[in-house]
This record gives C-alpha cells, structure tokens and sequence, in this order.
C-alpha cells in the first residue's frame, strides 16, 4: 500500500494532474492540427521531436538522479508541445531538441521537478532560443499550402517594423483566422480559442488571468496609440495568455494578485512591441511576471477560508 | 602533522574544499564577466593569483604592525600596489590581454577574495602558509575561470583558447557568451561542484565509520 502525505487542505477529487494535464493536451490540438495543416509536415516534426525529447529527457534525469520517475503525470508532454508551437515550423531538428531539454532539465528538474519551477519552463526555453540563434527563430516563411510547393519563402510577420515599406497588409480576418506567417502555433486565434473554451468548461484553468492579460494588452495598446484590436490579435499575446500565463506553478494564488499579474503581462507586451527592439514581447512578459509571482503572492495575500476581518461575508 | 602536508592542505583548501568561485562563491563579479572565453579566464586568474600570493605575504609580514582599527585601509593599499604591478607588466607584455580585461584589471583590488584572504587568513597566519593560501586560492580561482571559459567560449563561439574545435557547421549558442549564458554556466558547474564533493564526502565518511 502506498500512502500520500500531502498538506492540508484535503480535497477527494477524480482530478489528478494527469487528467489536468491531459486536458490541457487536448486544447492545445486545435492550434497544433491548424499549425500542421498551415506549415505541413516540417511542424509535425517540429512538435513530435520536442514532445519526445521533453518526455525522454525527464525520464534519464530522474533515473540518472534517482528519483521517482514522474513522467506519467504528462506535464513533460505539455511542456514539449507548447514549446513546439512557439518556435517558427523552420527550427533544426537539433534545435528543438536542445530546448526541449534545456526546459525540462534547467528550468523544470533543476528547481526541484513539476510544481516547483519559478518560470514557465517552454517559455523559458524560447527565450533560451531565441536569444542563442536569433536569425533561426525570426525567419518567417509563408504557409506552404498558400503558395503551393515553394518552401522557406521568407516572408515579414505582421509584426514586423517594415511591413508600410514591404506593401504588406494582414486584415483583422486573416489574423484572427491564421493565414499569416508565423510560429507554428500561435497564428490562428480562432483554434486557441476554442482550446481555451474546452480548459474553460473542464474547470482546468480559470478565466481571470487570460481574460484580463488580453484586456490589458487591448486598453494599453489603445492608450499608447496602437491599434488595440491588431495588437491582441498578432503575436503570441492570446497563445500566452490562454496556454502560459495560466500556469499553476507560475502565477499567483489570490485573485487580486492574479489581476496585477495579467495586467502587467499585457503591459509590458505592448511596451516591448511599441518600444522595445523585439517585434514581440509576450514572451518577456509572462517570464517577467512569472518572476514577479513570488512577491505577488507575499504582498497580495490571498483570503484564508473561514476567516474574517470585519462581520460582512464572502462566499469563497 | 608534517609541515609539508599542512602546507599541503592549507593548498588543497584553496583548489578544493574552499574554492572560492565554487565553494566561497566570492569573487563572482569578474567571474561573470571576463569568463566569455577560456583565455580571458586564465588571464584573469593569473593575474589574480599574482595579486593574492603578494599581498597575503606582505599582510602576513606586517601582521604585527597593521594596528587593528585601520587594517582594512592598510590591506587595501598594499593590494592595490600589487594590482598596479600587474596591470602595468601586463600592459607592457601582453597587451591584447590587457585590452580585452580592461577595467577588470584595476577592479582586482576591489575584488572580495584577496581581501577575503588577507582578513581571515594571512593577517593571523605566518608568511609560508600565508604564501600557500594565496597560491592556492589563486589557483582554485584560475582552474573555475577557466572552467567556465571553456564551457562558454566552446558553445558560444564554437572555440577552445581561440582554437576551433566544432567546425565551420556549428552554429554557436550566441546565448552563451551573453551574461545570461554566463550566470547559467556557473549556476550550473556550481551546483555540479557542490554535488561531486558532497559525494565524496559522503563516501569517505562512509569509509571512516567502516
């Protein structure tokens, strides 16, 4: 008989991490069978090696470092994939695979495995990426089945600085609809959406932190003068803030501290994207945010059930 | 105890047990920030080394005489004389090397492992052990530096002492020769450090309740 020493409070609940993990999984195949479909089979490349190197790394550190392998719970699996469908379908095969294992490895093992890791490690990884080979993951190529056998056209991204000077114009449609060149899954926001809708009605994640990461992006880029509608629709904004700046381990616990967090996600992306010399800056900003989570935490405190300072009462 | 294997350990202590990149984790600043390839590595350990055997003698000499209360002034003007040596025979003879230091040279003075030294060790010790440490810590500050100018200057330029060893294919890790790539690799060596002696530890005790 194997007994489970957890802390207090005890919940008897059918929804173990595999199950939450699994789900998370499933929403995500929507944005990676559109990214598939857009870039064809290089992405499903792409997204097979990193989810087995994300898998096959976990398991040799937790053998090599005698530990209880844990690789059934399926976060390395997610982890693989997400950070498949942030990279561009272009990424070496070796590529992938350094990422892939420097997330499980450096970000995830390292700091003590699955609910342990102080940045959301796939995200943790691109920005490893992308700051290792830069040429490689910002060298956009048009959709392969837009224009027929040619591959590796590369070609600007909506958000690119030249595109007034390329003639290039993406519509809100083709950005909501994903036929833009791009990281593989992060193109179509119609599919994110969707996946989102399922983790919505699963339970598995909340609302409020992608909800109001989007909603700040929008109100900020409104405020600073950039079209508030074309900055939450290209990027990775909606990627990250439904798939990685929800994350359990990385965001803060109360909902008041989760509010400041995703309102600084959107504004420091938009900041990034107006001022900085990335053309993108979700990425920076959920890793920022995931740092601030801590002191988030300590200094937002959140409700402890049962008590009270004054007489009115809150349903939890 | 002989006094060869006290002077031995004293040594030892240094390139080991106490290593003041991986152990005493002192001294991080230029570790950072000159470990971008394995000769500027070496160059600031040498240079270092030197710095650390002349003053932790010249404390050691004058340990006596240094009155308690402005010790740490007097400490700091004798390494800054050493420093001043070694900057102006490096200017001299390897000025390449000099270039690529730059301010890190001067900023030995400041640097918390030679002071470090003087406090703890060779202000209370007499000159041979005190020559000792300095070397042996200076060492132990070299072979760290090195070490991660290795890793570095490998994955980040494709390269070992200038030489290249990955070929005309590698695509460096440009990562690597960043400051970020510099915290990851001593993050890293250091925790691998750590691990390896606590290993050791843990089996020589084993050995010594056997």
């Amino acid at each position: 008989m194997s007994l489970r020493l957890s802390t207090a409070p005890h919940i008897r609940s059918p929804r173990s991490s595999t199950r939450l993990m699994l789900n998370v999984i499933i929403a995500l195949m929507p944005a990676a069978f559109f990214g598939v479909y857009n870039y064809g089979v290089k992405a499903l490349m792409v997204i097979l090696v990193s989810m087995a190197t994300a898998v096959l790394s976990e398991f040799s550190w937790q053998k090599i470092t005698q530990r209880p392998v844990r690789i059934r719970d399926c976060s390395a699996l997610v982890t693989g994939l997400i950070l498949a469908l942030v990279v561009t379908p272009e990424t070496p095969w070796w590529m992938i695979m350094i990422g892939s294992a420097f997330a499980i490895i450096v970000v995830k093992e390292l700091f003590g495995g699955i609910g342990d890791n102080f940045l959301n490690p796939a995200l943790a990884a691109r920005a490893m990426l992308l700051a290792s080979w830069p040429s490689v993951l910002t060298t956009h190529t048009a959709i392969v089945s837009k224009f027929g056998e040619v591959d590796a056209v590369a070609m600007a991204t909506p958000l690119a600085s030249n595109l007034e000077e390329l003639g290039i114009k993406f519509s809100y449609m083709d950005l909501l609809i994903g036929r833009i060149p791009g990281v593989i899954g992060e193109t179509c926001k119609l599919a994110i959406i969707v996946g989102f809708v399922y983790l919505i009605l699963s339970r598995t994640v909340t609302w409020r932190i992608p909800a109001f990461t989007v909603l700040s992006a929008f109100v900020f880029a409104w405020i600073f003068g950039l079209d508030p509608l074309y900055t939450i629709l290209s990027g990775g904004l909606i990627f990250a803030a439904a798939f990685m700046a929800n994350d359990y381990t990385t965001s803060p616990m109360s909902s008041y501290a989760q509010i400041v967090y995703a309102c600084g996600i959107g504004l420091i992306t938009v900041i990034i994207r107006k001022w900085g010399s990335y053309p993108e800056g979700a990425t920076y900003a959920v890793l920022f945010m995931n740092l601030l989570t801590p002191l988030l935490d300590r200094y937002i405190p959140h409700k402890v059930y049962g008590h009270k300072k004054t007489g009115e009462v809150k349903a939890q | 105890m002989s006094e060869k294997t006290r002077l031995g350990k004293i040594f030892a202590n240094g390139v080991i047990s106490e290593n003041p990149t991986f152990r005493l984790v002192l001294g991080t600043c230029p570790t950072m920030a000159v470990t971008t390839s394995a000769l500027n590595g070496i160059g600031m350990g040498a240079a270092a080394t030197f710095v650390l055997i002349g003053s932790n003698i010249v404390v050691s000499l004058l340990r006596r005489f240094i009155p308690d209360r402005v010790r740490i002034p007097a400490f700091i003007v004798i390494i800054c004389t050493f420093v001043t040596m070694i900057q102006l025979l490096m200017q001299a003879f390897l000025p390449s090397l000099y270039e690529s230091l730059g301010i890190f040279i001067p900023l030995i003075v400041v640097n918390c492992i030679i002071l470090a030294r003087a406090e703890a060790f060779a202000s209370k010790k007499p000159v041979l052990a005190s020559a000792v440490d300095g070397l042996g810590m200076g060492i132990g500050f070299t072979l760290a530096l090195t070490l991660i100018g290795i890793v570095r200057e490998l994955l980040g330029n494709g390269s070992v002492f200038g030489v290249n060893v990955l070929g005309a294919s590698y695509d460096p890790m440009i990562l690597m020769i960043l400051p970020a790539g510099g915290f990851l690799t001593f993050g890293l060596l250091l925790g691998a450090f750590n691990a390896i002696i606590k290993k050791l530890d843990r089996k020589r005790m084993k050995e010594a309740a056997e």
